[in-house]
């Protein structure tokens, strides 16, 4: 039951297993250290690993475009400012006090559930199913023809979403 | 592939890749410190620069290489030193993953990615990380500042560089490099194919943007406030010396180096001359000399560029902090948005 979750179609791609297996263990690895660093800086550098690795099993399952999306949003964009802001308020060198949250050990149960869920939910979902890989590989204009034609009404829903929060900032930020 | 009618296995294509990407950053960053920042700079200071290493001085880059390997590797106390030490090879290594989008030839291609300008606008953001915890992990009032500085400075003019590049996507209908290289020289301007279709020529407006915004990125005077050095010392490279000097010395001019190609890919035509001029229907047609002679082709177009940035650089005095980002946020993006709006329109209309 185990082997046939954890890997992709079985004998064919022996090379992407390994990968997926290393990328995994090294992710969890980092993801680890992320909630026991004493430095919140560090914290944030193995969030980097983190996603990174995430955008390296994206190039695995062969989506090019979604890999990219992730490092140029969250590597690039998202752990910058995170950075920054850190480095702005707090910019310690050396080990802090007092970083966990008094309630931290009940999010080891929360986690554990959504794994639970999660899980439960793409196998009974998909099982051993076989997903197609995509003739010729031109996946970044399939996903930007889905975008503009079905998925258009919650495109568009996105982005005023993402307006409404630009406007939000300014605002807030506004001093007068 | 094969070379030479030599079948190579995958190995040694992978071998022959990570040598030529090698060569890729390294040999234009050579060029561009020898030729602009030694020679051109004296020249325009009434001066010969260094003529006593070889032939006009030809050797002197070596020389220098050695000077700074031999130095010794300091590290301040209170610095936080894995991060200290690791920070230079992230933002050198940023500037490797770049190289790895850009076509040289019909065939010589690193990959052939589909996404391959996003690609290159994604891996560019990296090295922004490891120039924030260079400043922060050196335990150094100037260096924290300057990271600080670089940080927003990078961000502010990372939109407009991709924004720019929206523009020449739109016209040449893909985000694959080799893609927009043909769309390029296959093109003609009113029927006349003589020169292809560069689109400097559609999309001045996106280019002017893009060399701005490449300046910055590069934080080469007049954006330099993240070193400024009578401000900061040297800002987030302050307390760095030797060998990891020297690393974030050729990750300056190295990614100098690699936007220009860039840029020369997206605007001037990249590899490819006209297609016209020896009668190729398209890219499958296009006869095997070209994988040698394209790399010669895009060495000159990007050496073009380089000019300009390093003109610019030795012209210019340095912009205030609140002019940079005022430049950025209400002059840039919206005329890069205005230039998409525009392209967009007539692409859709004509």
């Amino acid at each position: 039951m185990m082997v046939p979750v954890l890997l992709a179609a079985s004998e064919v791609n022996v090379a992407l297993n390994v990968a997926f297996g290393v990328l995994a263990v090294v992710m969890i690895g980092a993801a680890l250290f992320v909630v026991t660093t004493k430095n919140v800086v560090h914290a944030a550098l193995w969030l980097v690993i983190v996603l990174s690795g995430m955008a390296a099993q994206y190039l695995l399952a062969a989506a090019e475009f979604v890999a990219v999306s992730q490092v140029l949003v969250y590597v690039g964009a998202v752990m910058v400012l995170f950075l920054f802001g850190i480095m702005l308020t707090r910019a310690q060198i050396g080990a802090e006090g007092n970083l966990n949250n008094p309630g931290w050990a009940l999010g080891i149960p929360v986690a554990l559930l959504l794994l639970g869920v999660m899980g439960w939910a793409i196998i009974d979902l998909f099982g051993d199913q076989t997903i197609e890989e995509a003739p010729g590989g031109a996946s970044t204009q399939a996903i930007s023809d889905q975008i503009l034609s079905p998925y258009l009404a919650p495109f568009l829903a996105i982005t005023f979403v993402l307006l409404a929060a630009a406007i939000g900032a300014i605002v807030l930020a506004r001093k007068d | 592939m094969s070379v030479l009618a030599v079948e190579v296995p995958y190995w040694g294509q992978s071998l022959l890749r990570v040598l030529g990407g090698i060569v890729a950053v390294l040999l234009p960053a050579g060029t561009i410190v020898y030729v602009f920042l030694f020679k051109m700079m004296s020249f325009m200071q009434s001066r010969l620069g260094p003529m006593e290493a070889g032939p006009y001085g030809s050797m002197q880059l070596f020389a220098e290489v050695g000077k700074w390997l031999q130095k010794e590797d300091l590290v301040p106390d209170g610095a936080d030193k894995p991060i200290f030490k690791i920070a230079p090879l992230i933002v050198l290594g940023s500037t490797f993953l770049l190289v790895a989008a850009i076509p040289f030839g019909p065939d010589a291609v690193f990959t052939n990615f589909s996404a391959g300008v996003f690609y290159a606008l994604a891996v560019s953001s990296i090295s922004v990380i490891g120039i924030l915890i260079a400043g922060w992990s050196s335990a150094n009032k100037y260096s924290l500042l300057g990271g600080l500085r670089a940080a927003g400075q990078l961000i502010a003019y990372e939109l407009p560089l991709v924004l720019a590049v929206v523009g020449v996507v739109i016209q040449a209908g893909t985000m694959n490099m080799q893609g927009i290289v043909v769309a390029q020289n296959e093109g003609s301007m009113f029927g006349w194919d003589g020169l292809g279709n560069p689109f400097v020529i559609t999309q001045f407006i996106g280019f002017v943007v893009f060399m701005i915004s490449v300046q910055a990125e590069l934080t080469q005077v007049p954006f330099d406030m993240p070193v400024a050095e009578s401000e900061l010392v040297s800002g987030y490279m302050t307390e760095y010396s030797g060998f990891r000097f020297l690393t974030f010395f050729i990750a300056e001019f190295a990614t100098a180096g690699v936007f220009s190609l860039i840029a020369s890919v997206l605007f001037l035509g990249g590899w490819g001359i006209p297609f016209a001029w020896f009668g190729w229907d398209g890219i499958d047609d296009v006869s095997n000399w070209m994988n040698v002679a394209g790399p010669l082709i895009l060495f000159t177009k990007m050496m073009l560029l380089a000019f300009i940035i390093m003109w610019v650089r030795f012209s210019y005095p340095r912009l205030r902090e609140d002019q940079l980002q005022t430049f950025a946020w209400k002059f840039l993006i919206p005329l890069s948005l205005a230039n998409i709006a525009v392209t967009a329109i007539l692409k859709v209309a004509v």
